[in-house]
């Protein structure tokens, strides 16, 4: 594929911003979305709106199958076991808060760990530490070295008798650096310890194989990955997933309700209490369609590539910019960088960057304990999709130069 | 000294010579630049403007019945902000800072031009301006 061809599935990428072309370099934190996903939430909106699941009409049936349809489609994306194993969340924060939850009820008592890393995104963070709170359990935090990359050796020393979960991020969302989960799965299954993966920025930049993973959760959000916003999944193995008690309690997660007792639905609809975002959830399906498609496509890989290495060596070697997340090998990075530029305010250079037509992240990017462990106060990030072009990391350079020069 | 109605008005043009907004982000830069320098031993938490994402100190004196400002921050075109406003209100009487209707920001666009954060940082240095005025009088 043509990025060409790419850009014009995206109608807003044909925005002007002040006049000038927009440069949209925030993908870590929302992506765009294609034609085919907002004609299948309009689509769904227009012939398939009614409440899924209990009604016998038609339309509800209509609606069930897209959505139900979905949690096929997932399952066989991500190759889980079984659809059970699919659960639906309004995104990958809902997906690690319910984990936290129930998992915690189930298994977390006073006096247990529970392992996250220092590169992790507050969404992996503060679930656990209000779970460590309610428990009386204790936070672990797995290092980084200088350059970013997680101090997988330590993991192991770092696991105890009392460990309960680890609980680690796929791929930085400030770092850009892709962590060998594998690898650190098969150190905490050696000493019994499930492992959850949070695949915010994994999902998007490499075809997840859960099975192979091994992992025993994998929660993403929809609207990173090209999909609607309020969607998230939370893959989980069955027996996890059994073994917990319901998040939340209403309407569909139930068998049986009395005032004497009540039971609960089988898997997935246990953890899905309450209206589900029935018209959203089934964009998923040519979202990573569209994923899938870019993450195969020699064109698209080769253009990544291409402006990784470009921005990495710009950014790697400008004598006033440091740059953070500088793995070995650059195989193990995605194109996202942030940085902080000597003399001149992160959210300085965001602000005339943006009347330049380019959107950029600054500030502490949900990360403020990685933030800390850096020693800065903010960084700014530039996050790109496969949409982007080289000519507009060439622009997006051009105009960080003038904007460093305007404020030093 | 100028009034502070011939003070706005001058403020209105010198904003008012640049078409694009990136011409006005150097004039403010300037205007941050040329900030009289504060002192590093009052950049303390009690002096920071809540509510702006980056850090805005301001400090005060009451002297022969006029408040005297001073102020810093880390990110320059926020100090070009704040630089502006105690520029426009420092040296008057509280009565005219508290009575004053800040309106001149309107018109110089400033406010719809900041993303939002930055236009409640905005929103906070004025509050912070009237709250002092108000307490002093």
């Amino acid at each position: 594929m043509n990025v060409k061809e790419i850009r014009s599935q995206f109608p807003i990428l044909a925005t002007q911003t002040y006049g000038k072309p927009l440069v949209y370099l925030d993908n870590a934190a929302s992506s765009q979305r294609p034609v085919q996903v907002i004609q299948e939430w309009d689509r769904l909106a227009q012939t398939a709106n009614a409440n899924i699941h209990r009604a016998v009409h038609y339309l509800a049936g209509e609606a069930t199958d897209a959505y139900e349809g979905t949690r096929d489609f997932v399952k066989d994306y991500l190759h889980a076991s079984a659809r059970e194993e699919i659960v639906f969340t309004s995104g990958a924060t809902a997906s690690i808060n319910l984990v936290a939850f129930s998992f915690g009820e189930a298994f977390v008592h006073e006096g247990d760990e529970i392992i996250v890393s220092m590169a992790e995104h507050h969404s992996n963070i503060v679930p656990w530490q209000m779970l460590c709170q309610r428990k009386k359990a204790v936070l672990k935090v797995l290092d980084i070295q200088e350059n970013g990359v997680l101090r997988v050796e330590q993991l192991e020393e770092l696991i105890s008798h009392r460990t309960r979960i680890v609980a680690i991020s796929h791929i930085s969302n400030v770092l850009g650096i892709v962590n060998p989960v594998r690898e650190m799965v098969t150190v905490c299954h050696k000493k019994g310890v499930p492992v959850l993966v949070d695949g915010a920025q994994g999902i998007v930049h490499s075809r997840v194989d859960v099975q192979e993973l091994d992992c025993d959760f994998y929660a993403f959000s929809g609207h990173k990955i090209f999909a609607a916003t309020g969607t998230g999944v939370l893959y989980g193995k069955k027996k996890w997933l059994d073994a917990m008690p319901p998040y939340m309690g209403g309407g569909e997660m139930i068998e049986t309700v009395r005032f004497s007792g009540t039971t609960y639905a089988p898997l997935p609809e246990k953890f899905e209490a309450g209206t589900q975002n029935f018209n959203a959830i089934p964009t998923l399906v040519p979202a990573l369609c569209f994923a899938k498609s870019c993450m195969e496509d020699t064109e698209t890989i080769d253009n990544q590539k291409n402006i990784t290495e470009y921005i990495y060596n710009h950014l790697a070697n400008h004598p006033l910019i440091t740059l953070y997340g500088r793995p070995e090998h650059l195989e193990d990075k995605i194109p996202l960088f942030s940085f902080a530029v000597k003399g001149a305010h992160h959210e300085d250079l965001a602000l005339i960057l943006d009347k330049m037509g380019i959107a950029l992240r600054s500030g502490q990017m949900c990360a403020e304990p990685l933030m800390d462990r850096l020693g800065v106060t903010g960084l700014l990030r530039a996050s790109f999709a496969p949409y982007n072009t080289l000519e507009e990391a060439e622009y997006f350079v051009k105009a960080l130069e003038k904007a460093i020069n305007m404020l030093i | 000294m100028l009034t502070l109605e011939e003070k706005k008005q001058a403020v209105i043009e010198d904003f008012s010579l640049y078409d694009e907004w990136l011409d006005k982000y150097e004039y403010l830069i300037e205007l941050g630049k040329s900030l009289e320098a504060y002192p590093e031993d009052k950049k303390t938490e009690d002096r920071l403007i809540k509510g702006c994402q980056s850090r805005v100190w301001l400090d005060y004196i009451l002297q022969d019945g006029k408040i005297y400002f001073q102020a810093d921050s880390d990110a320059i075109i926020t100090k070009g902000i704040i630089s502006l406003l105690i520029g426009v209100y420092s040296g008057r009487t509280p009565e005219e800072i508290a009575g004053d209707d800040f309106a001149f920001i309107e018109k110089i666009g400033l406010k719809e031009n900041l993303s939002p954060t930055r236009a409640n940082g905005l929103v906070s240095m004025i509050d912070t301006l009237r709250t002092v005025a108000e307490n002093a009088r």
